[in-house]
């Protein structure tokens, strides 16, 4: 049944009984065209897209767990496009077009709200840095504005400009159409709409094993519910993707580490936008329910538990304080961790393998939730045709032989 | 927050003295030079990033400042040994027994 | 006569101080309570059960539990504009005088609420409604309704209590903790533990989130004799013989009021001690909260159980509160919960509460037990103080507006069923209870479920961690005190420690007999049986999850977001699992839990914050100058940790007058620079010189003794991470500089390539960035300032060339001078012990004022190497800059050095990578802004590509123009290519030029 208000209310005097299965647990057929690994939001999305724009329909998206049970829902749904690299800037810039359309796309209310996000400079070289992310972003056609501080503090009143700070705000870099969205929505919304295209989403179905064929080529995977053919194999697996790679006896240039994130207890609206200080570690915006949303750093080893140290939350919570001096009273309800699979640049990796048949999409690192929609979008295309979506073609595996890394940490983090 | 034994202060010592300096045994070549991009992208980017047992380098920054390798276990985050840089990678299996794993 | 207050108070007992009567307000109005109670046994007292609204639809809430599971009785504690605190339990804030508290959730007030429309729409908005609408509309582009217009609207009814709108005047503090033994929770358990790991002579802390150490002993009726020694003691006197003992031995520290919120790695615990909240005016200095990190060898988990509400329809009405709590309210405060009390059970334990209301003159006129075969010394017991007792009851709802009047039940024989209301303004409910495991698993313990307990308890053990009582799934007195003592005998010996303690026997006059385990959990889609209460989460919620294919505890719980409230489902979890399970026709064990995260309770970020505060947030690096730039009025800029003067403007000039004078004043006279940031590494050893030729790209193998190097660091991916000066002092000696922000980074990429890589060279690295004091003389009159300043070195130019390294005396104090500039004038640095650098500067200072010289500051000094092309590490370049691309050959230096090989990637050779170019606007009074893009086209189309952008830019007076560095693809190649900076303002046109715009031939510099 579609999603409207009408619907609703109609529901609403039938005692909601008329809703069916958002999605159908399907039960592993013998064999697909694509088998995706992974049913998280990109691998959701991929296979959404394969079947409502390339036609592709005979497909599996297999998850050992639950879906949009890995940094889908364990994020902090920040959403925004103003990257520094042109490669960056077109990838991510795509999936903001695509997130301003996508309650409407998915009929699932996927709640983007942009409400804007600052990125706070608190030393010469910060202001250098983000001014240099607005000219590169206006010549793209990215929207990114330089805001004083008095600018910044009357765009989010709740925060600190004193310049007695040991860190004060000197500015920051604006985007008014970032911000946050709803995350279990993204990847229910996604089966929902996949699994109408006649996609199966198999959830408690963990795959082993990876076969591969004489001539090399992917063959079926095997899983804890038998074994699945498929003609292609796209792995969208995250945090775990070198352990799913490995089956087919490839080594990644990938770290898993664990990320923390946190919530306040739902206070009344306080913060109206997102805010994020990379010099100081903290990152902040409120939830519909009324949480302050805040993303920590990450452990500094790597690790395939979803859970950190004390340290880095409290940490984080420093900065906060600092930042926004009337959170201090607040309380912290709950704090967690996800697993985050880093590459040397900081930058995704989408596309073929030296394995024929075998793709992958990953290395999303700390901000792979704001990309999902052109994630899945552009590697859908990829595995869809077997060449690189142009979007994604600089994403490559092979970069890292050639040296043409995309490195935007390396652009914001060094100072001097 | 780990609690990790310094191989040379002989010594458990909480997390924040160390620095972590991600895989060990991936030695850099005598002869870079010699090296294929292939090859070099392996010593400088691809790692084996297991879930189980990991062999690790630490330094001990804000202690004796030595670097050292630990073997820990990547979803259990033990760690059941810890031993000088440049000693060989220790047989797993008697780590174990003498960890009663 | 002030009207009766306190009309449910006991007439005697409890362990509340009666002679003291303490006056609070609660939304306004006066009540009274006496020390000992907390906010919600005091509104008890005083029959006020209504405290608050639920979050969804708006419910009218009573207080439901007395303690730290609260999900209704959340209010905002008033003191004063600053330390308003939203979200506070009742059940958990102790009274004290002059306590303020208001109900939340409601507008405009907790009677009248508007907000409580949302209940009358309540059909409308089930579990996750607002992801099926809100969306479009399409006719004007999608996505305006939610953002616009629906998304602010739910925002506003969101939310619980208001966040404070000024800044927290208190402050919070931290210890660090090691102890043998760490006990959770201060019950009969967790004592026994206590008691017996520190008579066998551990180290022992023992927390608990209550005021008061006893746990459940506290809310025993309390018979008020010693009964019969010979067959043990009574609990009370236990719990106070215990304490006693406990609190006599100097290796126990007690932690009341003292939560434990977090299990992490290895036995490492966060705590947080409340330490003025239960003031009611703190003593000055009175830190607000205490964060311990404590690191216990072993650790014993007494954390109790939780009881379960009952899932009825209409289960939420204030008064219908846990059987538990009504028991502890009287036994331990003194308060009557009500006058006419119902109990509606599954489990054995609530009808000692019915006894003890009984016992006090409440009216109970039924319990109701849903069980259809019941019996049992608990039972005996109810009826033999003249309780009803019935089973097989099915309850269908209740009455009441702001409070329960009745409970509508259906009862009686099969085959003569009837219905009945029975009125009362008291129901005590019980559905079993949850050990809390919280810690346990959070300690990566995982917990099984169990169908004797009807619970998820600990199995497979946790090295070091003991789990004892109700979290452990024991179910009386006796049993809890021996599991006590067993963990702390147990994590004693595994100390290596000797146990020879005996617990005493406890004759227990308060026997809670029979189950504590409830039944399993079957109830009716209804949209008012509450499972969360105070995320109004429905039995109707679970069920349309489950309808909509929403299988997965995890998927349940977000879709409906039960157990996500601020209580985390303390009181709704097991409920929820067992629900599910029953219309997912799985089993419990099968359906699961969701994780238990830290906290355990809520944290005030403060209290994780701890100390790190203003100055405190971050060490703030100072020079040996920067009092005196201080006094001089100097502006300053933060560099790292650093703070460096910036610029010294004279009382008439702005900043940019200030930049232009010290820059004119340095190229005409001579300046003096603080450089003390600099970081410095001393390299000593008979490989010294090896390996810095391998750690820098610039040949060093053969430096000559007395001379200096410009050396540019790379990463081994080739790329330029940072760079300095090598100096050699002698053969075995170098004085290296580094970049102010770099300093550590390179000391430790040098300390792990000579530990781990380049093991067969032998030298040693000090750090010696704190040791030197460092003062440039730079400008044509350097050297008539420092000459008759030194001795013991001859600076003159034959004999003290560019790029000179020697040491002397300035002063009379031992100097490293070097002659080397950043400047492109004569210029030396002298570095001197930093105790010394201040009065050496003063020296230098007015030397150097005596020849028409200033003091200049960081902005100046990037002016004045821009002139001269010198690059700024992490200015001009970002990471991805090869030394290439800057200019310098790399192919000279044959042997192998860190980040060679990389250069010869194919990326690396690419003749279109970004150079360092000069770039001089056509307009040259135009200065450039840092960070423009550049174009070829004048107006370029959306998403053209940029040829390169601006690193640095400034008006050069010495040019009498604008002049600016950058990276232009290709740039090598394209002198004097006309390219174009677009701004919002219109573009600007540049020429490509060298980058290089004083003194090309060195004069200056030589001189």
């Amino acid at each position: 049944m579609r999603f409207s208000f009408g619907n609703l209310l109609r529901q609403a005097r039938a005692g909601h009984t008329g809703w069916g299965p958002q999605w159908r647990d399907a039960e592993p057929k013998a064999a697909y065209d694509v088998v995706i690994i992974g049913a998280g939001g990109h691998g959701l999305a991929t296979a959404y897209y394969l079947a409502a724009e390339h036609g592709i329909c005979n497909i599996a998206v297999l998850e050992k767990s639950w879906l949009g049970g890995g940094n889908t829902g364990r994020n902090t749904t920040i959403i925004r496009s103003n990257y520094l690299c042109e490669e960056s800037e077109a990838l991510y810039e795509h999936a903001m077009k695509l997130w301003e359309t996508l309650s409407d796309t998915l009929n699932y209310n996927v709640m983007y709200s942009p409400r804007g996000v600052l990125m706070l400079a608190h030393n010469e070289h910060d202001i250098r840095s983000l001014k240099r992310h607005i000219h590169a972003n206006r010549l793209a056609g990215i929207d990114n504005e330089w805001l004083t501080a008095a600018q910044a503090q009357a765009f989010c009143p709740i925060l600190n400009i004193d310049a007695d700070l040991r860190y004060p705000v000197l500015g920051a870099a604006l985007q008014h159409r970032g911000g946050v969205a709803r995350h279990d929505a993204v990847a229910w919304g996604y089966a929902r709409a996949a699994s109408e295209l006649g996609v199966d989403i198999i959830q408690n179905c963990e795959v082993t094993a990876i076969r591969r064929g004489t001539d090399g080529a992917v063959e079926a995977v095997e899983t804890s519910r038998g074994r699945i053919a498929a003609k292609k194999i796209g792995v969208v697996a995250a945090g775990h993707t070198s352990v799913v790679m490995a089956m087919a006896g490839l080594r990644m240039p990938l770290e898993s580490f664990p990320l923390q994130a946190l919530v306040s207890e739902p206070v009344k609206p306080v913060m109206p936008c997102v805010v994020m200080s990379n010099a100081i570690h903290a990152y902040m915006s409120q939830s519909d329910k009324g949480e302050l949303v805040i993303g920590a750093g990450t452990d500094a080893y790597v690790s395939y538990a979803q859970a950190g140290g004390l340290h880095i939350a409290t940490h984080t919570l420093e900065a906060i304080c600092e930042l926004f001096p009337v959170t201090r009273r607040l309380k912290m309800l709950r704090n967690w961790g996800g697993i985050v699979d880093v590459t040397p640049d900081r930058s995704p990796i989408i596309g073929l393998t030296p394995v024929p048949g075998l793709f992958v999409n990953c290395g999303w690192g700390t901000g792979g939730f704001k990309a999902t929609p052109g994630s899945g979008h552009v590697f859908a295309a990829t595995l869809a045709h077997g060449v690189p979506h142009p979007i994604a073609a600089p994403f490559t595996l092979d970069r890292f032989r050639t040296g043409r890394l995309i490195d935007e940490a390396a652009a914001a983090a060094v100072s001097h | 927050m780990l609690l990790i034994p310094c191989p040379y202060c002989e010594e458990p010592r909480p997390e924040i003295e160390f620095r972590y300096g991600g895989e060990a045994h991936i030695a850099r070549s005598a002869d870079p030079t010699g090296l294929s991009d292939a090859a070099l992208a392996d010593y400088l980017y691809f790692r084996s990033n297991p879930k189980g047992w990991h062999y690790e380098r630490w330094q001990h920054q804000s202690g004796c400042g030595r670097f050292f390798n630990a073997v820990r276990h990547t979803v259990t985050d033990r760690i059941i040994g810890t031993y000088k840089a440049g000693e060989p990678k220790p047989d797993l299996a008697l780590y174990r027994v003498r960890a009663g794993s | 006569m002030s009207r009766p207050t306190q009309r449910f108070r006991t007439a005697a007992g409890g362990r509340i101080a009666r002679a003291r009567t303490i006056s609070f307000q609660f939304d306004g109005r006066r009540y009274t309570g006496h020390p000992g109670d907390t906010l919600a046994s005091a509104l008890l007292a005083n029959g006020v059960h209504f405290v608050g609204r639920s979050f969804k639809y708006h419910r009218p809430r009573g207080i439901m539990t007395a303690g730290s599971e609260e999900p209704n009785a959340l209010v905002t504690i008033l003191q004063g504009r600053d330390r308003q605190t939203p979200n506070v339990r009742a059940t958990d804030i102790e009274l004290c005088e002059g306590l303020a508290a208001i109900s939340q959730n409601r507008w405009p007030s907790l009677a009248f609420d508007a907000g409580a429309l949302s209940g009358v729409l309540a059909p409308l908005f089930p579990a996750g409604f607002y992801y099926k609408t809100f969306m479009g509309p399409r006719f004007i582009g999608s996505n305006w309704l939610w953002p616009k217009l629906f998304e602010p609207l739910i925002r506003r009814a969101a939310g619980l209590g208001r966040a404070p709108a000024s800044r927290d005047p208190d402050h919070y503090v931290n210890r660090y903790a090691h102890c043998d033994v760490l006990v959770v929770g201060a019950g009969p358990a967790g004592l026994a533990a206590a008691l017996v790991a520190a008579e066998a002579g551990a180290t022992v802390i023992v927390s608990d989130e209550r005021t008061e150490f006893g746990g459940n002993l506290l809310s025993a009726f309390d018979a008020g004799h010693d009964g019969d020694l010979s067959a043990g003691v009574n609990a009370h006197r236990w719990r106070e013989q215990s304490l006693a003992a406990l609190a006599a031995n100097a290796r126990v520290t007690l932690l009341p009021h003292t939560t434990v919120f977090g299990a992490y790695l290895q036995n490492f615990y966060g705590l947080a001690e409340r330490l003025a909240s239960h003031h009611g005016s703190p003593p000055p200095g009175l830190p607000r909260e205490r964060l311990w990190q404590v690191r216990a060898q072993e650790v014993v988990l007494a954390t109790g159980a939780i009881e379960r509400p009952l899932v009825f329809s209409g289960n939420d009405r204030p008064g219908v509160m846990l059987a538990g709590a009504v028991r502890s309210y009287l036994n331990r405060y003194g308060v009557m919960a009500g006058s006419r009390a119902v109990v509606v059970t599954d489990c054995d334990t609530s009808y000692a509460a019915a006894c003890d209301l009984k016992r006090s003159g409440v009216d109970v006129p039924l319990i109701a037990d849903l069980r259809s075969d019941v019996g049992g010394a608990a039972i005996d017991a109810a009826k033999q103080a003249g309780i009803t007792v019935e089973a097989g009851v099915n309850v269908l709802g209740t009455t009441g507006r702001h409070r329960i009047t009745s409970v509508l039940m259906e009862l009686g024989p099969a085959g003569a069923r009837e219905r009945r209301a029975v009125p009362c303004d008291l129901v005590l409910m019980s559905g079993g209870w949850t050990p809390s495991v919280h810690l346990y698993s959070q300690a990566r313990g995982k917990p099984s479920w169990s169908e004797g307990a009807q619970a998820f308890l600990p199995s497979d053990p946790v090295p070091h961690v003991h789990s004892a009582g109700g979290c452990a799934g024991t179910t009386d007195l006796e049993q809890a005190l021996r599991s006590g003592a067993e963990a702390g005998a147990a994590a004693a010996r595994a100390l290596g420690l000797t146990v020879s303690a005996e617990i005493m026997t406890v004759a227990d006059p308060d026997p809670v007999l029979g189950s504590r385990a409830g039944a399993p959990v079957m109830a009716p889609p209804s949209a008012d049986a509450f499972i969360d209460f105070q995320n109004d989460v429905t039995t109707r919620d679970i069920q349309l999850a489950t309808q909509e294919g929403f299988r997965s505890i995890e998927h349940i719980k977000r879709y409906t977001t039960t157990g996500m409230a601020t209580d985390q489902g303390k009181t709704s979890n097991h409920n929820t699992i067992a629900l599910a399970a029953g219309m997912l026709g799985r089993d419990v064990a099968v359906v699961g839990h969701t994780s238990y995260r830290a906290p355990f309770t809520p944290v005030t970020f403060g209290t994780l914050a701890t100390t790190a505060r203003g100055s405190l947030f971050e060490p703030l690096r100072r020079t040996p100058i920067d009092a005196w730039a201080r006094a001089e009025r100097a502006t300053f800029e933060d560099v790292g940790q650093w703070q460096r003067a910036r610029t010294f403007p004279l009382r008439s000039e702005n900043q940019q007058q200030s930049i232009q004078r010290e820059c004119l004043t340095v190229r005409c006279a001579a300046g003096v620079f603080d450089a003390s940031t600099l970081g410095k590494i001393e390299v000593v050893g008979p490989d010294a010189a090896t390996f810095l030729d391998r750690m820098y790209l610039s040949p060093l193998a053969k430096l000559a003794v007395g001379r200096c190097r410009y050396a540019l660091q790379l990463n081994e991916a080739g790329f330029v991470i940072d760079d300095g000066i090598v100096a050699r002092l002698a053969p075995d000696r170098f004085h290296v500089t580094t970049t102010t922000g770099g300093a550590q980074r390179v000391l430790t990429l040098m300390e792990d390539y000579l530990q781990t890589e380049f093991t067969d060279l032998t030298c040693w690295l000090t750090s010696i960035t704190e040791h030197w004091g460092v003062i440039a003389v730079q400008g044509p009159r350097a050297r008539d300032i420092l000459e008759p300043l030194i001795a013991g070195l001859d600076i003159s130019a034959a004999t003290f060339p560019h790029m000179s390294v020697g040491t002397g005396e300035i002063a009379g104090v031992p100097m490293r001078l070097f002659r080397v500039s950043f400047t492109g004038e004569l210029g030396f640095e002298i570095n001197v012990p930093s105790n010394y650098a201040r009065d050496i500067w003063e020296l230098v200072e007015q030397s150097a004022e005596r020849h028409g010289g200033t003091v200049y500051g960081t902005d100046a000094m990037h002016l004045l190497r821009a002139e001269k092309g010198y690059i700024l590490v992490g200015h001009d370049t970002d990471g991805t800059v090869t030394p290439e691309d800057l200019g310098f050959g790399t192919g000279a230096k044959k042997v192998d050095f860190v980040g060679k090989r990389a250069l010869a990637r194919p990326d690396m050779l690419k003749s279109d990578r970004l150079h360092l170019v000069g770039l001089l606007a056509e307009d040259p009074q135009h200065v450039l802004e840092e960070g423009a893009q550049l174009t070829q086209a004048a107006s370029p189309a959306n998403g053209a590509r940029a040829d390169g952008h601006v690193t640095s830019a400034y008006m050069s007076p010495a040019l009498g123009r604008s002049i600016a560095l950058g990276l232009v693809a290709g740039g090598r190649a394209r002198h004097g290519e006309r390219l174009f900076v677009p701004m919002p303002s219109g573009p600007i046109a540049v020429r490509i030029s060298t980058p290089l715009f004083l003194d090309a031939k060195g004069a200056r510099l030589h001189g």
